[in-house]
C-alpha cells in the first residue's frame, strides 16, 4: 500500500444488534479504482454507506470504529463536509426531475446555498459534464429538464452532479447494474478516465466488472473482508478458499 | 359461472346506485332552483346579500399543516412519537364538526370579543373572523394527512441523492422535497378548499349570520351552507325555498368541481 486516501480500522457496523459488518481493517489507494464484490446481503453497500455518513439518516443502525480521511477521523467531522468530499453515485439513476440539466449539474451548489457567479456555474457545469462524457450530447438542451435523457446520460449526470462539488473519493453503489451493456462500457471507460483526479470505490455483485476496471478488489462475505488485494493476483489466485469458491461460481 | 355472474350483478347494481345518487342530486337541485334562476338570474350572488366570501382560513391552516406533514412525513416516519401525533390527527378530524361549532362559540367568541373593544368596533363576539379560525382549525388534520401522503411519495433516492452532495435536512425539504411535492401540496389545498366550502354545522354556530357582503373580519356574514342551514325550516315562500336550493346547486358545483380538480392533480402526480 503506498498512498491510501481512506483506511477503515476495526471497522463495524450494526443494525440494532445484529453487526452486519465485521470487523474490517482496509485501506482505499489514492487516485485508483477499489472494487467491493461480494454476494447480496454479504455489507458492501452497507460499508459504502458508512463512508459518507448515510447511515446517519437510519435511526437503527450503528457505526463502530475508525474511518480516517487523510489521516482525519471521519466520524468526528460534520456530515455534511464528510459528503462533500465524498460523493456518491447510487445504483438507479436519480437526477432530480425538478430541476434542468444544467441545475442538476450545479445543484450540490444551490443545496448548500453556496452562491456563484453565472461565469463561475458555466464553468462548472461545462467541466463537469466533459468529465463525465455527457457535453457533447447535452450542451444544446443545458435547461431542459433530464428527465427525456436514456438511463446512461441519466447516470453520467448523476456523476457530473458528483464531480462538480470537486470530491476527493467517489464512492459507487452497483453504478451500472440498471443499465443496458453499452452503457455500461461507457461508463466503465469512463472511471478509468476519472480516476487520475478522484479515487473511485465500486461496490457490484458483478465479478467481471471487478476484473475488468479495478486496481484493488476486496472480497466481503456475509460481513467478512475475506481477502483484499491487487485485483489481477486474486483473480489469477486467490488466497482463500471461499474466494476461490465465489469466482468460480461455487457460492454466492 | 352463475354465482361469478351474480356477484357482479351485485356490484355493479351499487355502482349503478351510486352513479344515480349523484345524478338525482343534481337534478333535483337545478329542477328546484329553476324558479329562483328565472326571477334573479344570476346576479343574486354579487348584487346582494350571499357572498361566499370564506378562504382567508387556508392562510392561517396551510402553513400549519405542511408543517404537522413534514413532521410526520418526513421526519418522524415511524415509532412511538409518529404514531402518537398521527393519531392526534386522525382524531382531531373525526370530531363531529358541531363541537367544534361549540368550542368555537365557548372559546373563540369571547376571545374576539375582547379583541373588537379593544380596537373599538361592535364586539359581537361571532363574525367571519370567528368561524374563519374554527374553521382552521377544522381543516387542519385534513390537510394535514393530505400532505403527509404527498410528502411520501417523493422518492427515497431524491432525497439520498441531496443527502449525499452534502445537503441538510432543511435545504433538501427547501429545494427537493417540497418542488417534487408542489403540485400534490396544491391539490391538497384544493381538496381541503371543497372540504371547508362545504362545512356547515360550525360554521352556522360562530359566522353570525348577517346577509350582508362583510365589510371587514370582524362582521358577521353568512356561507353558502350556513344560510341553507338557518333558512331552511323558515323559508315558506317558494321563491325562498328556490333561491336556497339554487345555492345548494351552486355549493354542489363548486366542491364537485374542486374536488375533481384536486384528485386530477394528485393522480397526475402518482403516475410521474
Amino acid at each position: 500500500m503506498e498512498n491510501p486516501i481512506l483506511k477503515l480500522k476495526n471497522f463495524n457496523v450494526y443494525y440494532d444488534d445484529v453487526r452486519v459488518v465485521n470487523n474490517i481493517d482496509i485501506n482505499f489507494e489514492k487516485n485508483k479504482i477499489t472494487a467491493i464484490m461480494g454476494p447480496s446481503g454479504c455489507g458492501k453497500t452497507t460499508l459504502l454507506r458508512a463512508i459518507n455518513r448515510m447511515h446517519d439518516f437510519t435511526p437503527n443502525a450503528r457505526v463502530e470504529g475508525e474511518i480516517l480521511l487523510d489521516n482525519e477521523d471521519l466520524n468526528q467531522m460534520d456530515a455534511i463536509n464528510v459528503r462533500r468530499k465524498i460523493g456518491m453515485v447510487f445504483q438507479r439513476p436519480n437526477p432530480f426531475p425538478t430541476m434542468s440539466i444544467y441545475d442538476n449539474v450545479i445543484s450540490g451548489y444551490k443545496l448548500n446555498g453556496i452562491k456563484l457567479k453565472k461565469a463561475e456555474q458555466d464553468e462548472i457545469v461545462e467541466n463537469s459534464l466533459t468529465k463525465s462524457a455527457l457535453w457533447k450530447e447535452v450542451k444544446d438542451t443545458l435547461h431542459k429538464r433530464g428527465s427525456f435523457l436514456s438511463g446512461g446520460q441519466q447516470q453520467r449526470l448523476c456523476i457530473a452532479r458528483t464531480l462538480a462539488m470537486k470530491p476527493e473519493i467517489i464512492l459507487l453503489d452497483e453504478p451500472t447494474s440498471a443499465l443496458d451493456p453499452i452503457a455500461t462500457q461507457f461508463i466503465e471507460e469512463l472511471f478509468l478516465d476519472l480516476k487520475k483526479e478522484v479515487t473511485l470505490i465500486l461496490v457490484t455483485h458483478n465479478m467481471s466488472q471487478a476484473a475488468r476496471i479495478s486496481n484493488d478488489t476486496a472480497f466481503l462475505y456475509l460481513g467478512d473482508l475475506v481477502e483484499f488485494g491487487k485485483t489481477k493476483r486474486m483473480f489469477t489466485t486467490p488466497e482463500n478458499k471461499r474466494t476461490e469458491e465465489y469466482l468460480i461460481g461455487k457460492i454466492g | 359461472m352463475n354465482k361469478d355472474r351474480f356477484y357482479k350483478f351485485i356490484l355493479s347494481s351499487s355502482v349503478v346506485v351510486l352513479i344515480a345518487l349523484v345524478a338525482v342530486i343534481l337534478v333535483l337541485l337545478v329542477e328546484n332552483s329553476l324558479m329562483s334562476i328565472k326571477e334573479f338570474s344570476y346576479t343574486m350572488f354579487t348584487k346582494n346579500e350571499w357572498d361566499p366570501v370564506q378562504k382567508s382560513f387556508l392562510l392561517i391552516s396551510m402553513p400549519f399543516a405542511l408543517f404537522l406533514a413534514l413532521f410526520l412525513g418526513e421526519y418522524n416516519t415511524s415509532g412511538y412519537i409518529h404514531n402518537f401525533v398521527k393519531s392526534c390527527v386522525e382524531l382531531l378530524a373525526g370530531i363531529p364538526s358541531l363541537i367544534y361549532g361549540f368550542w368555537g362559540l365557548f372559546i373563540f367568541v369571547p376571545m374576539i370579543r375582547d379583541a373588537q373593544m379593544y380596537f373599538g368596533v361592535i364586539p359581537y363576539g361571532v363574525g367571519l373572523l370567528t368561524a374563519t379560525l374554527i374553521l382552521a382549525i377544522m381543516i387542519t388534520p385534513y390537510s394535514a394527512s393530505l400532505a403527509q401522503e404527498v410528502i411520501r411519495l417523493v422518492p427515497r433516492d431524491l432525497k439520498e441523492a441531496s443527502y449525499a452532495l452534502g445537503a441538510t435536512r432543511l435545504e433538501t425539504i427547501r429545494r427537493i422535497i417540497i418542488p417534487y411535492a408542489l403540485s400534490g401540496l396544491f391539490a391538497g389545498v384544493l381538496l381541503s378548499l371543497g372540504r371547508a366550502l362545504g362545512e356547515t354545522m360550525a360554521v352556522t354556530m360562530v359566522i353570525g349570520n348577517s346577509n350582508f357582503i362583510p365589510k371587514d373580519l370582524f362582521s358577521p356574514a353568512n356561507t353558502m351552507s350556513s344560510i341553507i342551514a338557518n333558512e331552511f325550516t323558515e323559508a315558506t315562500d317558494p321563491l325562498h325555498l328556490s333561491a336556497l336550493i339554487e345555492i345548494a346547486l351552486i355549493l354542489f358545483v363548486t366542491t364537485s368541481v374542486i374536488n375533481l380538480l384536486g384528485k386530477y392533480i394528485i393522480k397526475k402526480m402518482v403516475i410521474k
